[in-house]
């Protein structure tokens, strides 16, 4: 797996964290090619069946980015995301993929230094712990079989 | 409503490990307003029972689908075009869905998904608490509205026990005492003397003791 | 006089009643029950027998009794409610009165969350209020629940209990009210240590003049350490210690501990004498048998009457 390059999926919230991407870019902040960015209008839009999907479709990580603490859109669409996304950690943990793989992490609008290092991190991160338990296999179980 | 939890995934993978294709079937009463088993759990199901599979080399195809209501003959017939071919079907709906879609398909192994808990009502965001018991003669027309049986940790229906203590059970600081509840009602609706009443040693023929219980509405039936 | 009771006796001749109690073994040796009833002897008018207390299984109340029984001693025989339904019970209770025990204690009992069985179904199929209306309907009516006529009714003096100190306390004289309108002869109260609060109590019993429509036996019980104390104070749901009290226990050194719990208790029982309405002493010295007789002696209480 010397050349192993996950594929991570990253829920980005459309008032924080997606915006915290274009900055990033903006500010020439390179950031690993392995992040897939979803634009979510709420982290707390994010729903466990997302998460679980992506996986199924063969994602190595997810990470869910919304709001700091109490700058929510929403109120508090933030704080249920991080409990949703401790809920489905624990779910990941039953399957056997590993609940180390999901992410909740927070940053505001501004912190396009903050979103490359965690894109950064989180690459790393699900580099060392390898491909997801099911990746190839899901990868080879949807591939058309011959009738 | 009737709650439930699912199971864990564990036993899931045990009961359709033999299998190789199988149909989940969810319900969208009761099961799916306590999130257990409706047709975003069925989604959530059958994707975490394929990838746990996936990893010990076994694919398993898994038709999902939601009924109306898994209690209702009418509904389960919906199945059947869907039925053919699957080796078992598991079903997240509460033990009375389990039951009927295992007496319309006589030849399928049905599975239960989830775990049936009680009769209750949603607190609040994400907690659900026993409310009744189907006890099949309710006492909350006496009790302030608020059921003894149900919420009693010793069913006492003549008044709390040496054990309360302010106004939390002996069992748990997280559970109200039942008649301490009941008290306070009947003080606000100015009812203090329907507490002196005795409450007679109940016939539980009603609530199950006397077998399987039935309703039979003969004006309804067919 | 309803019954043949030792205990309906001695209330009836206008002497204070003494009860202490006796725990059954969680064995099948019975030498265990009589050891435990030898310290009893001549020094209490009955002696109650546990019925899988703390719901922890242990010999059942019945044996125990008779055990006791055969050693020419007075048992009280205790029932809870939550082991056993209607028909169990109905089934000991004449069994018993076969066996020579006319005087029963009638209760829910504790939660088996409790206890060692935690994962046992809890019965209550009757409530404590109930289980003394169905004695009262065996023994007054000759009645079984279920209507039959018992031959030979179970002439049983009955017995419960009250917590004046649990929570809600207004509803706590209203409790024991509805316990003596179901027909209970006798009351055992909950360890008496907070003597303050029992008095207000008695004060609305009085008030009710529930007070001549049973006898109500003070319950207390010696602290054997200040640990014991502070496991009293903080763990038993609806017990009321006072700070006072445990700090009078820690300011005596470890040995000398046992002897100050005596000193208390004897001091309470003082005290509760001279409460109007007080009919007895329930004496709840939980494995500590042998000090009861030293309790009853120095609180002057013996010799008992001879009834």
């Amino acid at each position: 797996m010397e050349n192993f390059e996950p594929v991570i999926v990253a829920f980005c919230c459309h008032y924080c964290a997606y915006t915290a991407a274009d900055m990033a870019g903006s500010q020439r902040l390179t950031y690993p090619a392995n992040i897939k960015i979803i634009r979510v209008p709420c982290s707390g839009k994010v729903d466990a069946i997302h998460i679980i999907k992506a996986f199924e479709k063969g994602a190595d990580g997810v990470y869910v980015a919304g709001c700091l603490d109490g700058d929510c859109h929403f109120k508090n669409g933030n704080n249920r995301a991080s409990r949703r996304v401790e809920y489905v950690q624990k779910y990941l943990d039953e399957i056997g993929i590993g609940g180390e793989r999901l992410e909740m992490v927070k940053m505001s609008a501004g912190m396009g230094y903050l979103f490359a290092k965690i894109a950064s991190e989180m690459t790393e991160k699900i580099r060392k712990l390898g491909p997801s338990p099911v990746r190839p296999l899901t990868v080879q179980a949807s591939q058309p079989t011959a009738s | 409503m009737i709650t439930a939890e699912r199971k864990p995934l564990e036993e899931l993978i045990e009961f359709v490990r033999p299998f190789k294709r199988i149909l989940l079937v969810g319900c969208n009463e009761c099961v799916t307003v306590c999130s257990a088993g409706g047709r975003k759990e069925v989604g959530l199901l059958a994707s975490g029972l394929k990838m746990a599979l996936l990893q010990s080399g076994n694919t398993i195809e898994i038709r999902e689908h939601t009924l109306e209501r898994q209690c209702d003959p009418e509904y389960i017939d919906e199945l059947l075009p869907m039925i053919d071919g699957v080796d078992a079907v598991m079903s997240m709906a509460c033990g009375c869905g389990v039951q009927e879609v295992a007496r319309r398909y006589k030849n399928m192994p049905v599975f239960p998904a989830v775990n049936t808990k009680f009769m209750g009502a949603s607190e609040r965001p994400g907690v659900w608490a026993e409310r009744c018991q189907g006890c099949g003669n309710c006492l909350l027309g006496v009790t302030g509205g608020i059921c003894p049986i149900a919420r009693c940790s010793k069913r006492l229906m003549n008044g709390p026990c040496g054990g309360s203590v302010t106004g939390k059970c002996e069992i748990s600081q997280d559970v109200d005492c039942a008649w301490q509840l009941i008290w306070d009602r009947l003080k606000e609706l100015g009812l203090e003397d329907q507490y002196l009443k005795i409450i007679p040693a109940k016939d539980w023929r009603t609530a199950g003791g006397g077998g399987p219980r039935k309703i039979i509405r003969e004006d309804l039936t067919a | 006089m309803k019954t043949e009771s030792k205990l309906e006796k001695v209330f009836a001749s206008g002497n204070l009643a003494v009860t202490s109690e006796c725990g059954p073994p969680r064995g099948s040796l019975p030498n265990h029950v009589r050891e435990k009833g030898k310290y009893l002897e001549g020094v209490v008018d009955a002696i109650n027998v546990t019925d899988n207390q703390t719901a922890m299984v242990r010999m059942s109340s019945l044996a125990a009794s008779v055990l006791l029984k055969q050693e020419g001693l007075n048992p009280l025989l205790q029932m809870v409610t939550r082991d056993r339904n209607r028909l169990a019970m109905q089934a000991d209770i004449i069994g018993a009165y076969a066996l020579g025990i006319d005087t029963m204690l009638c209760l829910s009992g504790d939660h088996t969350q409790f206890g060692d069985h935690p994962m046992a179904a809890n019965v209550h199929d009757i409530d404590s209020i109930q289980l003394i209306q169905m004695v009262k309907a065996m023994r007054d009516e000759g009645k079984f629940q279920g209507g039959a006529d018992i031959k030979g009714p179970p002439k049983m003096f009955i017995g419960a209990a009250a917590n004046p100190f649990a929570d809600p306390f207004e509803l706590r004289v209203l409790r024991l009210a509805k316990k003596i309108a179901a027909g209970a002869d006798f009351i055992q109260t909950q360890c008496i240590f907070n003597v303050d609060k029992f008095e207000k109590w008695m004060e609305q019993v009085r008030a009710h003049g529930l007070h001549k429509k049973c006898y109500i036996m003070a319950g207390v019980t010696p602290m054997k350490s200040v640990g014991a104390g502070r496991y009293m104070k903080n763990k038993v749901p609806g017990m009321d210690v006072p700070q006072e009290l445990v700090d009078r226990m820690g300011a005596v050194p470890k040995e000398k501990q046992p002897e100050e719990g005596i000193a208390i208790c004897v001091e309470t029982i003082e005290r509760l004498k001279k409460i109007e309405g007080v009919a007895g002493f329930h004496i709840m010295a939980i494995d500590w048998e042998e000090k009861v007789k030293e309790i009853v002696d120095r609180a002057g209480l013996l010799p008992r009457p001879q009834v």
